[in-house]
């Protein structure tokens, strides 16, 4: 399944029309121990650029911004009890939601994993 | 990017640096927040062995003059005529209407003062200090040296190989001796709740005595991010978020600080309203506050009663690293403010249950001989 990334560090990858989204390895490096993560409601609507969800690290709250509209159709429940799935496994275990995807066209907006990368060096 | 040119350096910033730190401005210094090893890790690490942490941002001053543990009373209410060489005593600087300007620290040496204040509040406290004991006593900051702390159950282990006499030691004394050789002022003190020593060093060695320091199995180096979480995990204020200009030593729990003497002569800035205070009971009480569940209630946080009123604010909340929980310290009324009282914190709009809880959130270890 081919990822995507936004600027603001989720991912996505795309399973039929259900986009499961999350924080990339770099913003949790940047974030550091992840040690609560509030999820969305299942069956919350989001637009594109929506808080989805708050991820706390010891030091600070940051939000998390749906890259994609659509409904929420499934959150990482196991989260609640083991954050540090963020990072330790952020593009895997460490998902955060899955979004029924409502405009197709959303994901062409996204970054492929060689354009994110380039666009993290960037950042340095 | 803030103007990088105004913000000044520690002369551990190398060493930082080269240990892989994530430097952040704070107070006018760009200081570790963390090392590699991460937050969590690190204030682990300060509770299980030893930690050392750069606190050379904060303003190291010497008060000398005729009398000047008579004159600095004038202008803090703690007792410092009754301290022996050697002992030293937390304090803090008063405004006319009772609110607290900074806190500090006051060690009597044999012929002078040694005072240690935050960084943030020091061209404060040195303008406050130097104008307010004019004829009486000179105040001279010392920036030729380090301040570092040694923190953790271990660290009287690690100390006590560089310099011997350091390890009888107890809490809240002072001492000047050799550190590995170099010429050290040490105090047995600290921020975290643990036993441990705050070492003042000439600057031009501070780099080679932490690293000898850092090279004991026992001892990593800690940043601000943990120094935070592990004073929050003790009970111990922050200044600038726990005390301001607005808080009072009643109602900031802080009337250990203020003997029986002091409170008779009343002879410190804003004494009639202090007094009056302690006389009449403070309105609103700092208290520890456990939040319900894993979503840490950060400065700001409104903390309601159980109809719902906003009654009060988290002044500094966090994940407890030691409890694996939630941890905040805040105001409430004062009839909300017993042990177990029932609370709402409200999170990102969401009411969360919380409880008024005993601080320190984690025993305080201080070596007392």
């Amino acid at each position: 399944m081919t990822i995507k990334y936004s600027k603001d560090h989720e991912w996505v990858t795309l399973d039929g029309d259900v986009a499961t989204v999350g924080i990339s390895n770099y913003a949790q490096e940047q974030l550091g121990d992840v040690v609560f993560v509030e999820v969305p409601e299942v069956g919350a609507e989001m637009s594109k650029g929506d808080e989805l969800a708050v991820v706390e690290s010891v030091k600070a709250a940051s939000e998390v911004y749906a890259p994609v509209a659509g409904e929420v159709v499934e959150v990482n429940q196991d989260l609640e009890d083991n954050p540090s799935f963020v990072n330790e496994d952020a593009t895997g275990q460490g998902w955060f939601a899955r979004i029924k995807v409502a405009n197709a066209s959303d994901l062409d907006e996204l970054m492929s994993e060689d354009e994110y990368k380039s666009f993290v060096e960037g950042l340095e | 990017m803030g103007d990088t040119s105004a913000i000044s350096r520690t002369v551990l910033y190398d060493l930082h640096v080269g240990l892989g730190a994530k430097m952040v401005p704070f107070a006018g210094y760009d200081m570790p927040v963390q090392y590699p090893d991460g937050i969590l890790k690190e204030h682990l690490h300060t509770r299980d062995a030893a930690g050392l942490f750069d606190v050379s941002h904060m303003g190291q001053l010497v008060i000398s003059g005729e009398a000047p543990d008579k004159a600095i009373e004038s202008l803090i209410p703690g007792d410092i005529q009754s301290l022996k060489p050697g002992e030293m005593r937390y304090s803090f600087l008063t405004n006319d209407k009772g609110g607290i300007l900074d806190d500090l620290i006051v060690t009597r040496r044999e012929n002078d003062l040694f005072v240690v204040v935050n960084a943030g509040c020091k061209q404060q406290d040195i303008r406050l200090l130097t104008e307010g004991l004019a004829g009486q006593a000179t105040v001279t900051e010392l920036k030729d040296r380090a301040l570092v702390a040694l923190q953790g159950p271990k660290a009287a282990a690690v100390l006590a190989r560089f310099a011997p006499d350091s390890a009888d030691m107890t809490f809240m004394t002072y001492r000047e001796m050799d550190v590995n050789g170099v010429p050290c002022f040490i105090t047995r003190s600290g921020y975290t709740g643990e036993d441990g020593f705050e070492i003042s060093i000439p600057a031009d060695q501070a780099v080679a005595l932490c690293t000898a320091l850092l090279a004991e199995e026992e001892v990593a180096p800690v940043g601000l991010g943990a120094r935070d979480s592990l004073r929050l995990e003790a009970g111990l204020c922050l200044y600038g978020h726990d005390l301001t200009e607005e808080t009072t030593p009643a109602s900031a729990g802080l009337l250990w600080s203020i003997s029986k003497r002091r409170r008779e002569d009343g002879n410190f800035p804003g004494a009639e309203v202090i007094l009056a205070e302690i006389a009449n009971k403070p309105t609103m009480k700092r208290v520890g506050i456990l939040p319900e569940g894993r979503a840490p209630a950060r400065e700001h946080t409104e903390i309601a009663d159980m109809n719902g009123n906003v009654v009060g604010e988290v002044t500094s909340g966090g994940f407890a690293p030691s409890l694996q929980a939630p941890i905040a310290m805040g105001y409430v009324p004062a009839e909300l403010s017993a042990v177990g009282t029932e609370l709402q914190l409200i999170v990102r709009g969401k009411a969360r249950a919380a409880k008024v809880a005993k601080m320190p959130f984690v025993e305080q270890r201080y070596y007392r001989g």
